[in-house]
């Protein structure tokens, strides 16, 4: 006990020394960065001037946070480890865990109900689209590509380019042709499955990095096509005026055989909303309905064994061409069915929606999430795109910081920050354990350090 | 109509090289029906190589690797077979096949050859059960109509996948692992996972079983345990096994046929007695010339 006691004391010079050495850091590091700044004079002259109350400010602030860490959060840190794992998951947890989806279900179905009853007409339009149908996109690309990441354990860099397969191809068969959004829905998925089965050939003998690079290439390869080739796509000009789906042949507009008139309402657009809502909820929950089937037949499996292990999976008759070629076609799929949606929601679809930084968005809600696992991916969603969301509406931050402050300039910051820090707490992703497909007696979760993070 | 005694893989000419170094040179040897062959030798012999090209994860540079299911009559086709091209034949219950004509899954799918690894090849996040049944890929791939039926759940790929489960729960219980059915494959003690390798590799219904050391790292009893088993597939399956093996106790009491391999040439086939007396093999082992042999083994008291 005592020698416990004395392992656990703090060891003051050690601390004062590290916080020492991190002071000397930040200043070298902030030195450059804050400490000098150039100003433009009246004659166009670059001058340097220096801020040294904000330099030593900012290094002290540094210097203390670390006294704190070692003092404070350090032994912190260290009592949670020492403390007895739970062995037995305690009864309000599994209550829990029965009931955490259905409830999750239904909230986001009265979720319209609820904003409307709470803000009115005018204020939910905002809530249902920036909210309700921004985050589903996202985890609706985040499923789709956990197929591929989670399960397959593929690395998957350019899945955004898919998501632009199914825009452009919603977009150009909508204008020029004037098929319905339900028409080209499924054939959006059709187009971008090849394109994905067409980038898993030439990728099928590439692993870890020189996968990622050429998923990553072939990102970029379609979004620059769709950049200059501008007799089709019309460049980054983009294509605008995208028709909008309609109520099962009702537009939604404020003629007379609109949705509103047809039903005897009174105009407004949130009716419209509401139905796009109620439909990427749709296609995300076929989305997770279709990945959950797949993961108890035999192709899931198949998918899940080859993370774990190609060359066991050869040896047991597992054409592990096929395999790889059903997961990049699946998880493209439902990237094109996300992009037609998108496509029709916006109305308008440029190039510039389809950067590298989606997929780097998309792939993080993967990650954070826990790779392989639903309900994390949904979560991490919800985080990172409500997040980055909700930062737009932190007005009363202006009162702290002054009326220059604009949170949302922050955000990349703070959303850096987040990551670093969940990924520091909670390595492999939120919810870290894998469900097993199929048991005899009871379905045991298995822990993720043995679980393989596949060959990319 | 399958006759043990028969000839189940026919090795003709194996050889296989990396570039400059002849790995397998000119291999011939075959394993029977119903039998135990061992391919044993001193370490880098080219036993693994052998196996690497019968089970297809090689393309050997020559040679001529044939298997037959069913009845033996099919071997007089092998020429036939050979100039057709073609990666082999069946009529009716029998076949043919070219195994290195094969690509690896395929070895597996069609022709019916199962295998191990000698650093063990489990899928360590799956529970034991999920690896019995991704060996039943093939057949309940069928079942589920390539996944289509499977998606809207129908109940002819239920009646499949309960039928893959009870298939894996008697191979859980003759290895003695159905209290581990549950718990993910890479938390079993090492023999365990020996064992469960063996049960997942019978589990894709194999007429030969190449195994490549399932001894290494047991102990006496789990190696007599093993002995039993490899006993039991062979009499009660009629499966045949090819096997690699060091520990000399599992090789001469159960293996019918042993093959030595020394720098990838064979240097004696026969019954496991005969074998074991042979110079030749003895010099392999100890590494010393012929002629020496009788001195060294003197000195040794061998």
């Amino acid at each position: 006990m005592t020698e416990g006691a004395a392992n656990q004391r703090i060891d003051t010079v050690a601390a004062l020394r590290d916080a020492a050495i991190t002071t000397l850091l930040a200043f070298g590091l902030f030195l450059p960065l804050i400490g000098f700044h150039t100003v433009t004079n009246i004659r166009n002259e670059l001058e340097l001037d220096t801020r040294w109350p904000l330099l030593f400010s900012i290094v002290a602030v540094v210097g203390v946070a670390r006294l704190a860490y070692s003092f404070l959060l350090a032994p912190w840190l260290e009592r949670i480890k020492l403390r007895p794992m739970a062995t037995t998951t305690p009864a309000w947890r599994a209550t829990f865990g029965k009931w955490f989806v259905p409830f999750c279900i239904g909230f986001v179905i009265v979720y319209p109900a609820i904003i409307i009853a709470a803000t009115g007409f005018g204020g939910a339009l905002k809530w249902v689209d920036n909210f309700g149908i921004q985050i589903l996109i996202y985890v609706m690309l985040g499923w789709g590509l956990n197929i591929v990441v989670g399960l397959a354990g593929l690395l998957d860099l350019g899945y955004v380019a898919f998501y632009a397969v199914g825009a452009y191809a919603y977009a150009l068969l909508a204008k020029e042709f004037g098929f319905s959004f339900w028409i080209l829905l499924p054939l959006a998925g059709v187009m971008s499955s090849f394109w994905g089965i067409l980038l898993g050939f030439p990728v099928l003998r590439l692993r870890g990095d020189y996968l990622a690079i050429v998923t990553l290439a072939f990102g970029e390869i379609i979004r620059i096509v769709l950049v200059n080739w501008v007799d089709v796509t019309n460049g980054y000009a983009g294509i605008s005026g995208i028709p909008r789906p309609s109520f099962f042949g009702i537009p939604f507009n404020a003629n007379d055989d609109g949705f509103a008139a047809t039903f005897g309402l009174e105009f407004s657009p949130i009716y419209r909303t509401i139905f796009l809502y109620y439909l990427i909820l749709a296609l995300a929950l076929l989305t997770a309905f279709v990945t959950v089937r797949l993961r108890r037949l035999p192709v899931g499996r198949a998918w899940e064994a080859l993370r774990e292990d190609e060359i066991a999976c050869r040896s047991l008759g597992i054409n592990t061409t096929h395999t790889k070629l059903t997961a990049f076609g699946m998880g493209a799929m439902f990237a094109g069915f996300a992009g037609s949606f998108f496509a029709a929601r916006q109305g308008f679809i440029s190039p510039e929606s389809f950067t590298f930084l989606e997929s780097a968005t998309i792939l993080a809600i993967v990650v954070l999430g826990g790779m392989g696992s639903q309900i994390g991916v949904a979560i991490a969603a919800i985080a990172m795109i409500g997040g980055t969301e909700i930062m737009r509406e932190l007005d009363f931050l202006k009162q702290i910081f002054g009326e220059s402050f604009d949170p949302t300039q922050y955000r990349m910051l703070l959303f850096g920050f987040a990551m670093v820090i969940i990924m520091v707490l909670r390595p492999r992703g939120l919810i870290s354990t894998r469900a097993p497909s199929v048991f005899l007696k009871e379905p045991k979760p298995v822990p993720v350090d043995l679980v393989k993070q596949g060959h990319g | 109509m399958t006759i043990a005694g028969d000839i189940l893989l026919r090795v003709e000419h194996l050889t296989m090289r990396f570039g400059g170094l002849v790995a397998v040179d000119d291999l011939s040897f075959e394993a029977r029906q119903g039998e135990i062959t061992a391919l044993i030798g001193p370490n880098g012999a080219g036993k693994t190589t052998v196996f690497n090209c019968i089970t297809g994860f090689y393309k050997p540079s020559e040679g001529r690797i044939g298997l037959c299911h069913g009845d033996a009559a099919i071997w007089s086709e092998l020429d036939a077979l050979t100039d057709s091209g073609k990666r082999g034949i069946t009529r009716g219950d029998s076949g043919l096949y070219l195994l290195e004509r094969m690509p690896d899954y395929l070895v597996t799918q069609n022709a019916r050859v199962a295998r191990t690894f000698q650093n063990i090849r489990l899928f360590p996040g799956m529970t034991v059960l999920e690896n019995l049944l991704v060996a039943q890929h093939n057949a309940l791939m069928v079942a589920s109509g390539y996944t289509l039926f499977g998606i809207f759940g129908l109940p002819s790929y239920h009646r499949a996948e309960r039928a893959s489960v009870e298939k894996a729960r008697d191979w859980l219980n003759r290895v003695g692992l159905i209290h581990r059915a549950d718990d993910p494959a890479g938390d079993l003690p090492y023999g365990d996972q020996r064992r469960l390798e063996i049960a997942r590799a019978m589990c894709t219904d194999p007429v030969l079983l190449c195994l490549d050391e399932p001894a290494a790292g047991l102990n006496p009893r789990e190696s007599a345990q093993l002995n039993e088993l490899l006993m039991s597939i062979g009499n009660e399956h009629g499966i045949s096994i090819l096997l690699i093996e060091h520990d000399m106790s599992v090789v001469m009491e159960i293996s019918d046929h042993v093959v030595v391999l020394d720098y990838g040439i064979k240097i004696s086939d026969g019954a496991p007695d005969v074998v074991r007396n042979d110079p030749k093999v003895i010099a392999a082992y100890l590494g010393v010339p012929d002629h020496e042999v009788e001195k060294v083994g003197a000195e040794i008291g061998l």
